[in-house]
């Protein structure tokens, strides 16, 4: 079992009983924890949207609203549970735990706080961190996948289809931007564990990987996660003007429930994990106040990603909605290079200045070299030479539009 | 004998596993339905990549899981879910003149190679790792990346450039393919 103490001091004199109690009831606290964030997130997200609509926003149940998430809630787990006569009614059940799941795991990753000691027990407060946790975070990523695609497949609708190809190609499109955003800070740290990344950055603002990595890794990773989430500007996945409500169209009663509260738990998680690898997570000030020194990393953590969640709220008010295929543009033709490149500089600058300054410019050399290859490409695709077929969701002229529909309505 | 070498939990560890990808395995071939065969394929590749972990090569289950179950099986479901395959199709019409018969010796192949090397070698050596043992300082990705960019490289780069070359070559077939189409329609 000596490994293990590798991974969390928890497991310093191996594993016995009151460990095994500390495993679970941290376990339990995150979970509770994770509820009890999105309650408040809807909360928030329903009453910062109003204020900025100038609209008052729930105010009936509780003080100022507060409880009137869970009165909706109740409300859906009390509908009826319908399930299309089309559907596959298999993957239909499981698709919204597909989603649940890695949301849940997710969260576990993610450093609350700095340690704690527990009857004579150091205790690292996240509920897990295993060496590879930053490797775990994209294999959850890439598994929420499933949740997406297979909800809109198995519900046997034409809408649903349509968005959940949508949701996994932008999905995976943008993952790949994320990972290579992620592979800047693991350079940076040297480790894969998610503690290893918090504790290299503790040693005051200047050592935050917003700063140590140039302001750019940071940008695309914020950008990039956000399309991950299918939150706006990138909800062309849920866009209720041309897919009536997205891939959970035909879910209602609790499943509906399980979506909506992984969303939520999504858009809290991806917060805290901008939090943890770019801004030091629960680094910041602390006062040598004695037994309360372990309450200040948490106040830090939790300012930091109340912060990002504003922004979230924020975008969502004020930003139009992308159309589908300026989405795959910015994915694929900036934010892949971007990172890329910017990875390659990273490296060479960890390796000497000199090679740093040799990568830049190959990179710079590369980038023209390519933004020469998109203008000859659109020039093919759109313009008098065109050899291509329209492809996505380009706008077609009137008269070819009208062709088609008719062809197909016949 | 050979259970002496085994502690309870990671034979516990080891049947979960390997029913994760012997049903899985089996739900991929017999199941009807292809969607549902990706899903049955996709619990094959956790139960592979939960006997990764119990071999401590947890970096090789973190990306079996990135690579295998969250991007080549999407990529499954993805053509299948575009090109509508899930329709029920006739099991009795072959492609290809007597691929059945071809199947049948294909698989007395490699079940009698199996079978062989089953004969031949010593295949539960009771050892987690039959090669080197894992340096303890550095653990699985130090050991990997070193492997892979000093002793391998030649290998791994040739790798790379295979990979760009198929990408580059499937991008310009199905782009050529689309083009002598337009310009026949119009």
């Amino acid at each position: 079992m000596n490994w293990l103490a590798t991974v969390d001091p928890l497991f310093d004199h191996g594993v016995t009983f009151a460990v095994l109690v500390i495993v679970v009831i941290k376990m339990l606290v995150g979970l509770g924890l994770l509820m009890g964030s999105v309650i408040v997130m809807i909360w928030f997200e329903r009453k910062a949207i109003s204020d900025m609509q100038s609209r008052i926003g729930p105010q009936r149940w509780g003080p100022f609203g507060l409880l009137q998430t869970l009165a909706d809630g109740l409300k859906l787990i009390l509908k009826e549970d319908l399930i299309p006569s089309e559907a596959d009614r298999t993957v239909f059940k499981l698709a919204p735990f597909l989603v649940l799941v890695p949301a849940i795991i997710t969260f576990g990753l993610v450093p609350v706080g700095g340690e704690m000691t527990i009857a004579g027990h150091k205790v690292l407060l996240q509920v897990a961190n295993p060496p590879m946790g930053i490797l775990l975070l994209l294999a959850m990523s890439g598994i929420s996948v499933y949740g997406v695609m297979l909800a809109g497949w198995s519900s046997g609708s034409k809408y649903p289809l349509l968005s959940s190809v949508r949701a996994s190609a932008q999905m995976i499109s943008y993952e790949a931007a994320l990972g290579m955003t992620i592979v800047t800070v693991v350079l940076v740290t040297g480790s894969l564990s998610i503690h290893n990344i918090v504790t290299s950055q503790s040693h005051g603002i200047w050592h935050w990987n917003l700063i140590r990595l140039g302001i750019v890794p940071f940008v695309v990773f914020v950008i990039a996660i956000t399309a991950e989430l299918n939150r706006p500007p990138f909800d062309v996945v849920e866009a209720e003007s041309e897919l009536v409500g997205g891939f959970h169209t035909e879910y209602s009663s609790f499943r509906f429930a399980i979506f909506f509260l992984a969303e939520y738990m999504n858009t809290i998680t991806m917060s805290a994990i901008i939090v943890t690898l770019f801004l030091g997570g629960p680094a910041g000030w602390a006062p040598n106040v004695a037994h309360l020194k372990w309450l200040f990393p948490i106040a830090w953590f939790l300012i930091k990603t109340v912060g990002f969640a504003f922004c979230y709220v924020w975008f969502r008010a004020s930003l139009p909605r992308f159309r589908y295929d300026q989405l795959m543009d910015l994915g694929w033709k900036r934010l892949i290079p971007l990172s890329l490149g910017w990875m390659l500089i990273v490296a060479g600058f960890l390796v000497a200045k000199g090679w740093g300054f040799m990568m830049a410019a190959v990179v710079l050399v590369s980038y023209s070299v390519l933004t020469r290859a998109f203008s000859l490409g659109q020039s093919r695709e759109v313009g008098a030479d065109s050899v291509l077929p329209i492809v996505g969701g380009r706008p077609l002229p009137g008269e070819v539009l009208r062709s088609k529909t008719d062809e197909e309505s016949d | 004998m050979i259970g002496a070498a085994y502690s309870i939990p990671s034979v516990l560890v080891f049947v979960t596993s390997a029913m994760l990808i012997l049903v899985g395995a089996i739900g991929v071939i017999s199941v009807k339905n292809p969607v549902h065969a990706a899903l049955c394929l996709i619990m094959t590749l956790f139960g592979v990549a939960v006997a990764f972990v119990a071999q401590s090569a947890d970096f090789l289950a973190a990306v079996q899981i990135i690579v295998y179950a969250g991007a080549i099986v999407v990529l499954f479901l993805f053509v299948i879910m575009f090109l509508g395959v899930d329709r029920r199709e006739h099991i009795h019409f072959e492609p290809l003149v007597g691929q059945r018969a071809f199947a049948a010796v294909g698989v007395a192949i490699t079940v009698g190679g199996l079978i062989a090397l089953m004969a031949r070698s010593h295949w539960v050596s009771g050892a987690s790792s039959v090669t080197t043992k894992l340096s303890s300082g550095g653990g699985n990705v130090k050991e990997l990346g070193t492997a892979v960019f000093t002793t391998y490289l030649f290998a791994f780069e040739a790798t790379a450039a295979l990979l760009i070359i198929a990408v580059v070559g499937a991008v310009l077939l199905a782009r050529r393919e689309s083009a002598t189409q337009g310009e026949e329609s119009a």
